[in-house]
């Protein structure tokens, strides 16, 4: 045993840790939303009164004329309107389209297991790049075009394995007297395997989700010729960055340049109201699906 | 012999075709997505012949013409190429010595708290920047290192560090700090998760010797906590030395400008810039090809000093 003034000593210096990791830990939650509440501030403030500065967290004239303002702007709504499809249309049929890949491997009496599970797995391991990847697109026609945002990344190997060991992990005899009966191996799949993996698919599900929800890049990249469809995301970055340094243009030769009505003196109100359009849709689900976010970057990283 | 070796081979193959038939339905449902990657993820790779040839749109294939190696030489000889190899390192490296290791810390701080409702608090505040975009991040950021109404230069002039506002956007030498640090803020919370719960299946009876033999908290975490999540770092730590170059360039190019564009292209918006911007398919192909060699380079590089030290291997 340590002695008693060791013992005193450790528990002082215990006592001060403690107070300093909570400390240190508050100023962390306070850097991490400071900016979330700014934003929010800002986007319910008057924006002429935002030019005199000093808005923190808390609006001085507080208004809603800014959000307002941004349903005139229709690329803003169309933009809207394409971000909710392609995240609705690609959840859903990503996830169905997972699961029904991964119940196939699930079942070890399959023969073409080895092989396809070959194929789709080794697709993590590389890539053919940028370039290639675009010039594919190109040549299937997808540039201008919706299911460009669908379907590329619909069979994602990641969330096959994830969905295959949690199917691994019920019992077969569930299947084999579905099989008695006569079911064949798709509604075996759909009657019965399906909802029984709903924890997963609920995960799985909001992986996706948020991934397309915050995906710009393959609309810069293929579909910025044309404005029916743009997505939000998209446009915010426009948004963001005709305007980030005091109006001065990028030289870079890719950014997109095209001269909308808000573009060259879009005040920060409106700017911080489409920044919080954007991040709403999430804060407002996060805190009832974090437990399922959790759980799947657990089971991920485990199969890792 | 060699009938009962044909006899046997027309077996196996009658009961593959018997099995295939009562299997249809699976087959049914695995292999259009076999076609299907093979088409998304397979086909793209057919593409690096493009590096090697003077790639002409619209051309077909047997027409176009090859010319080995020059796309690389010409790669080689670009001053902008050596700038952008030494951005993507440069912030790969930034961002796997803080990226890394800051989450560890801060899973360790976090499983000290005794407090659960604060815990579960800070937990769910510092997951929430991982669910945002970075187009909204670098809104963010821009923001508040804004020279009007930015906090960070209001807080500075208000303390008297400095003078007057600094435009911190606008400096080159400030970018990969930025880059870094806004990575930080977005992800520490996230990808602290995975070492919380791998010090959450560590065996709470080991912390109960050690307080019975008189450790302090510090004494624990030091001979418990770390050794026990030593497993977990290294797989961590394994994962992302394989991705050092592959640091995408989502946050690069949506906070930089064109004045430190010199500090922020790296070589996938290089390939971007002259592939797709300037039309030049072949050369950006080129790029990426250096780009994944050298990927696939240091993941090799990294499991081998793994699988000498631990006798595991990740891959």
């Amino acid at each position: 045993m340590a002695n008693p003034s060791d013992l005193y000593q450790t528990t002082v210096r215990e006592k001060i840790f403690d107070v300093l990791n909570y400390l240190f830990l508050s100023i962390v939650i306070v850097i991490t939303l400071y900016p979330f509440l700014n934003v929010l501030a800002i986007s319910l403030n008057d924006s002429t009164d935002t030019v005199r500065g000093g808005i923190y967290i808390w609006p001085r004239e507080f208004t809603l004329n800014n959000y307002l303002e941004i349903m005139k702007y229709d690329n803003l709504v169309t933009g809207f309107v394409n971000s909710v499809l392609r995240t609705v249309i690609g959840t859903v049929l990503g996830v169905f389209i997972q699961a029904m890949v991964a119940f196939t491997l699930s079942r070890t009496d399959f023969q073409g297991r080895r092989f396809v599970s070959t194929v789709i797995v080794l697709t993590m391991y590389f890539s053919g790049g940028l370039i290639p990847g675009y010039m594919l697109i190109r040549d299937l026609g997808l540039i201008n075009s919706f299911w460009v945002y669908i379907l590329p990344g619909l069979v994602s190997a990641f969330n096959i394995i994830i969905i295959r060991s949690f199917m691994d992990g019920l019992p077969f005899s569930l299947q084999e007297s579905a099989k008695m009966d006569g079911a064949n191996d798709f509604v075996i799949f759909y009657r019965i395997i399906l909802p029984l993996c709903k924890p997963v698919l609920a995960t799985i599900a909001l992986f996706v989700a948020v991934g397309q929800w915050n995906s710009w890049f393959d609309t810069y990249l293929y579909n910025s010729m044309n404005e029916s469809l743009t997505t939000l995301q998209y446009e915010l970055m426009k948004i963001l960055d005709n305007t980030s340094m005091g109006g001065s243009q990028d030289a870079n030769s890719m950014r997109p340049n095209d001269e909308q009505q808000m573009n060259r003196v879009s005040p920060q109100s409106i700017k911080m109201a489409i920044t919080m359009v954007t991040v709403i849709p999430i804060i407002m689900v996060y805190p009832f699906v974090q437990r399922y976010f959790i759980q799947g970057m657990t089971l991920g990283a485990v199969k890792q | 012999m060699d009938v009962v070796e044909k006899r046997e081979k027309i077996k196996k193959s009658r009961l593959f075709w018997k099995t295939l038939k009562s299997q249809k339905m699976l087959y049914a449902m695995s292999l259009p997505f076999v076609v299907w990657v093979f088409v998304f993820n397979y086909l793209p790779v057919w593409g690096w012949t493009m590096a090697f040839q003077n790639y002409i749109p619209g051309n077909p294939f047997w027409q176009q013409e090859w010319i080995g190696f020059h796309h690389f030489i010409q790669l080689f000889q670009d001053e902008r190429f050596f700038l952008a190899l030494r951005n993507t390192l440069a912030m790969s490296f930034l961002g796997l010595l803080f990226g890394f290791t800051i989450p560890i810390v801060f899973a360790i701080l976090l499983n000290e708290v005794r407090h659960s409702l604060f815990k579960r608090i800070t937990q769910t505040v510092t997951y929430l920047p991982h669910f945002v975009s970075w187009v909204v991040v670098a809104g963010i950021v821009t923001k508040v290192l804004s020279t009007d109404g930015g906090i960070i230069n209001d807080l500075l002039v208000g303390l008297g560090v400095l003078d007057q506002p600094y435009q911190f956007m606008a400096e080159g030498k400030w970018f990969w700090a930025i880059v870094t640090i806004s990575d930080i803020w977005k992800e520490m919370g996230w990808n602290a998760i995975i070492f919380l719960a791998a010090i959450a299946g560590l065996d709470p009876q080991l912390y109960e010797a050690a307080k019975v033999d008189g450790a302090s908290r510090f004494r624990q975490i030091w001979h418990i906590t770390l050794p026990g999540i030593r497993p977990t770092i290294l797989v961590v730590l394994i994962l992302n030395i394989g991705h050092l170059i592959q640091i995408g360039f989502e946050k690069q190019m949506l906070l930089s400008n064109s004045l430190v564009i010199e500090y922020a292209e790296v070589l996938e918006l290089y390939a971007l810039n002259y592939g797709i911007g300037l039309g030049q398919f072949s050369y950006g192909t080129a790029i990426g090809i250096f780009n994944s060699v050298v990927s696939i380079f240091l993941l090799l590089l990294a499991n081998g000093i793994f699988r000498r030290y631990s006798n595991q291997s990740v891959m």
